[in-house]
């Protein structure tokens, strides 16, 4: 007997069709995992169970839940499932508490309205839970708010919301995907354990098939709102009978097709970074006291040449990020000196900056983010041709975007449309074109690919790797995806704390990682081929 | 919190400093000799001059302003040149008027524009919002003096339930002074509560958007428990915001009500010191002001650091 139970689940929101006969069931101590890529309606189906959908949603099929018919039980109703039987945590942990709440408070409000315990019996339940999901009263107090706490540490709370009063059914949305690989694997352990303890069913979303196949019994595949695939998780992903399901698994282990990039070349190289630090004024304990200072970075160096691709992975905080807005010469160091080929660039002025920065272009991570939405991708390709020595004409300009756009597959019609016609992945070319529009020779890359789908992903790290090989130009990879490192970038940097504890060829430093960080985060990444072997093995 | 609470507290001194210098420096400037006003247009050059030099007109700039901000310090105003009595006792008792009414008024369209705004944000698009965001959009249109005689029509001419203008003063008893402060607080309220409506339920819609919604409602709370519980509090800084500025425009700018109900209040006293080249009075009048607006917002400051959490740790 099921204890989740979803038949023929049609959903439209106004006219448009989300969800066509999705079948699901979830039975008690069961890992359901809920693949697809974006838009697919894998939060949607969350949402339909615990009836939070958009109010133009109208949804036609049957679900059940625990012998309730969810989809005509009444609102009274559903309040007592949620939160009490049905828990559900969220992918985003930075904004899923309420700010000016303390966490206490925020796991307290559920026990206490379903149980209608006293506020002491309450504080005391929602203490325990903190605890239980790794969040001990000596650290971290009830009275702690939000905003004092990281993203993982975030996560737990949510954790511990979600799961305060045993549900027998808890839906994970993509928990995982904000947070680098080490706090990944934490908060799946975590996950695992409470699976375990309580026989309590999971329906864990995500569009990561390498975490899935770790976590899940069962899998089921969704694409358009339809299922393509379901069933055992090791059969379905070893023998991947469905196209669709190989096409995913495919793309999630892409490896770009790289010819060996002009050699190491000789002479002088590319970017040096010399003994790099950047301190920060930490909070002040009181405001007669000095500001403490935080190191960000800590004493960095290194060389990139000519047409070389790095990667620079770690934990998030470990320093990555302010290396390369130094490097950029958009943040100062505190002391050391970065020099681009041959000049310094640390202590110049903007004007002094310019040749420099014609040769330097960067690419975001979120393609969402980083185009002013009322502007024509013409200009927003352009932006960078400023810091060009002789202003382009007009008709200069349009050739030169048009170029650009081609180089990474888009039409010269695309000029002229605006930000919002475009997908995710085609956003992502747009950031690519405007950064090699000025034939830079570095491109700092600042996880250009985790916030895309698979497919896309792949195509974007196509793209990256033919325009390494086709104009010369070096990467600056920053990335916690060691995927990415190993599929398009031939030495790697692992940034700890500030420092970077280790560095060698790609290959190398991810199949043998020497420091305690670079095995840290190899241990904790996903690996689709590791994931598969293991469930074959367990499942016999 | 200390470090948050001393540096706006630093910040207002400073302000208010230069706020006197602002108004000591305009009102010296601008035409006019008060010596000559009092002394009507048949005196004598030595006649004005002689009282100049009473009223120390004559000194340095710098030192008639150490010498007036200094009286400000000890509630010393100085004398009124049309009415020869302390300015502190006129401020006194216009202010027994309308700090009332202002706090009456902002108590009012509080009440009023919360709810409205909090039934609006929760029915957006729906019968219910379209129609009280229509009436708040014509409260913000309609003139408040024509609003006050509808009023004084209908409550006062018609039902006879409130007196149509005037104040008896507080010695009166305190419920007729009251009712006689009810119609132009109302008066004054309701453009506000339009305005404030507005503000609470712009900043409600986009709380409600926000992903800790969700968890509330992921937790099993009604959706009228999350809308108290976890978004209210969460849009309070704008509403707060706009709460500051309203009361500074109900304690001074009242001018045109005042004159509709004949309220002997600080509206008032400022305009026709303003015809009599009262300056002393309209210095201390708009210091005053200067004052309590850069007190409310203050205040408005440190009750964000009670409402955010967040901050109450920056620095």
């Amino acid at each position: 007997m099921s204890l989740l139970d979803i038949e023929n689940l049609s959903l439209t929101i106004g006219d448009t069709p989300i969800l066509r006969g999705v079948e699901l069931s979830v039975a008690p101590g069961e890992v359901m995992g809920l693949v697809g890529e974006s838009g697919s309606g894998k939060s949607m189906t969350a949402l339909t169970v615990m009836q939070l959908l958009p109010h133009a949603a109208r949804a036609t099929g049957r679900v059940t839940f625990d012998g309730i018919d969810i989809l005509t039980a009444s609102e009274d109703q559903m309040c007592a499932l949620r939160g009490d039987d049905i828990g559900m945590v969220f992918q985003e942990p930075m904004t899923a508490l309420n700010p000016v709440k303390t966490i206490g408070e925020q796991v307290a409000e559920g026990i206490r309205w379903h149980t209608k315990a006293s506020r002491a019996e309450a504080e005391d339940r929602a203490r325990k839970m903190l605890d239980r999901v790794g969040l001990p009263s000596a650290k971290f107090p009830m009275s702690r708010y939000p905003h004092e706490l990281s993203g993982g540490q975030r996560q737990r709370v949510v954790i511990a919301i979600a799961c305060a009063l045993k549900p027998k059914l808890l839906i994970a949305d993509e928990p995982t995907t904000a947070l680098d690989v080490v706090l990944q694997a934490q908060i799946l352990d975590l996950l695992r354990d409470l699976v375990a303890e309580s026989r309590m069913g999971l329906l864990l979303i995500s569009h990561d098939l390498a975490v899935v196949t770790e976590m899940a019994d069962r899998i089921t595949i969704l694409r358009h709102g339809e299922v393509m695939e379901a069933g055992d998780t090791a059969r379905t992903l070893s023998e991947q009978l469905h196209p669709y399901t190989r096409q995913l698994a495919q793309a999630s282990m892409h490896v770009p097709a790289r010819a060996r990039p002009h050699g190491i070349e000789t002479g002088r190289p590319l970017l040096q970074v010399e003994g790099v630090t950047r301190d920060y004024p930490g909070r002040r304990a009181s405001p007669f006291k000095r500001a403490p200072t935080i190191r960000a970075v800590d004493d960095v160096s290194l060389s990139m040449a000519p047409g070389q691709s790095v990667a620079l992975v770690g934990r998030s905080g470990c320093g990555k990020s302010t290396l390369a807005r130094m490097i950029l010469a958009l943040d100062r160091p505190s002391s050391g000196t970065i020099r681009f080929r041959g000049e310094a660039i640390t202590g110049k002025s903007q004007a002094e900056l310019k040749p420099a920065r014609r040769d330097m272009q960067v690419v975001f991570q979120d393609p969402y983010g980083s185009f002013d939405p009322r502007q024509k991708v013409e200009k927003l390709v352009a932006e960078p041709l400023h810091v060009l020595e002789k202003k382009p004409t007009r008709t200069e300009r349009r050739e030169m975007v048009a170029h650009a756009l081609h180089e990474v597959g888009l039409g010269i019609s695309d000029m002229d449309k605006y930000p919002h016609e475009f997908s995710g992945g085609q956003r992502q070319r747009l950031s690519i074109a405007r950064a090699i529009i000025t034939r830079p020779k570095l491109v700092v890359a600042d996880e250009p690919v985790s916030a895309l789908d698979v497919s896309i992903r792949a195509q974007i790290l196509d793209l990256f790797a033919e325009l390494n090989q086709k104009l010369g130009i070096a990467y600056l990879f920053i990335t916690h995806d060691l995927t990415v490192a190993r599929a398009i970038t031939d030495e790697v940097l692992v940034m700890h704390d500030g420092k970077v504890v280790e560095r060698g060829k790609t290959s190398e430093v991810l199949d043998h990682p020497q420091s305690e960080a670079a095995k840290a985060l190899v241990t904790a990444a996903p690996d689709l081929h590791r994931a598969i072997a293991k469930r074959l093995r367990e499942q016999g | 919190m200390t470090a948050y609470l001393l540096k706006r507290l630093a910040i207002a001194i400073a302000t208010l400093v230069l706020a006197s210098m602002v108004v000591f420096a305009v009102l010296e400037i601008l035409p006019g000799d008060p010596a000559r006003l009092m002394l009507g247009m048949n005196a004598s050059a030595d006649q004005v001059e002689l009282l100049r030099n009473q009223m120390g007109l004559n000194a340095p700039l710098a030192l008639r302003y150490l010498h007036w901000a200094g009286g400000l310090l000890s509630l010393d105003f100085g004398r009124s040149y049309t009415y020869s009595v302390p300015v502190i006792d006129l401020v006194r008792e216009r202010l027994a008027v309308s700090l009332p009414l202002a706090l009456i008024a902002l108590a009012l369209s509080t009440i009023i524009a919360i709810p409205v705004g909090l039934f609006s944000a929760s029915r957006r698009g729906r019968a219910g919002d379209t129609i009280s965001m229509g009436a708040a959009q014509l409260g913000v249109a309609v003139p408040n003096f024509w609003f006050a005689l509808m009023l004084i029509y209908v409550f006062a001419v018609w039902l006879r339930l409130v007196p149509a203008g005037g104040f008896p003063g507080w010695s009166a008893g305190v419920w007729p002074a009251l009712k006689s402060l009810l119609l132009p607080a109302v008066a004054l309220a309701l453009p506000q509560a339009a305005i404030l409506a507005r503000v609470t339920r712009s900043a409600l819609i986009e709380v409600l958007n926000e992903d800790y919604i969700r968890t509330a409602r992921a937790k099993g709370l009604p959706y009228r428990a999350v809308l108290w519980r976890h978004a209210l509090r969460n849009a309070m800084i704008p509403v707060l915001t706009i709460l500051g500025l309203q009361f500074a425009f109900l304690l001074a700018g009242t001018i045109i009500i005042e004159n509709v109900f004949y309220l002997p209040g600080l509206g008032r006293l400022v305009f026709q010191a303003i015809t009599q080249r009262d300056l002393i009075v309209v210095e201390s009048v708009v210091m005053l002001l200067v004052a309590a607006v850069i007190a409310v917002n203050l205040l408005v400051d440190l009750s964000y650091a009670v409402v955010d959490p967040r901050l109450r740790s920056r620095q």
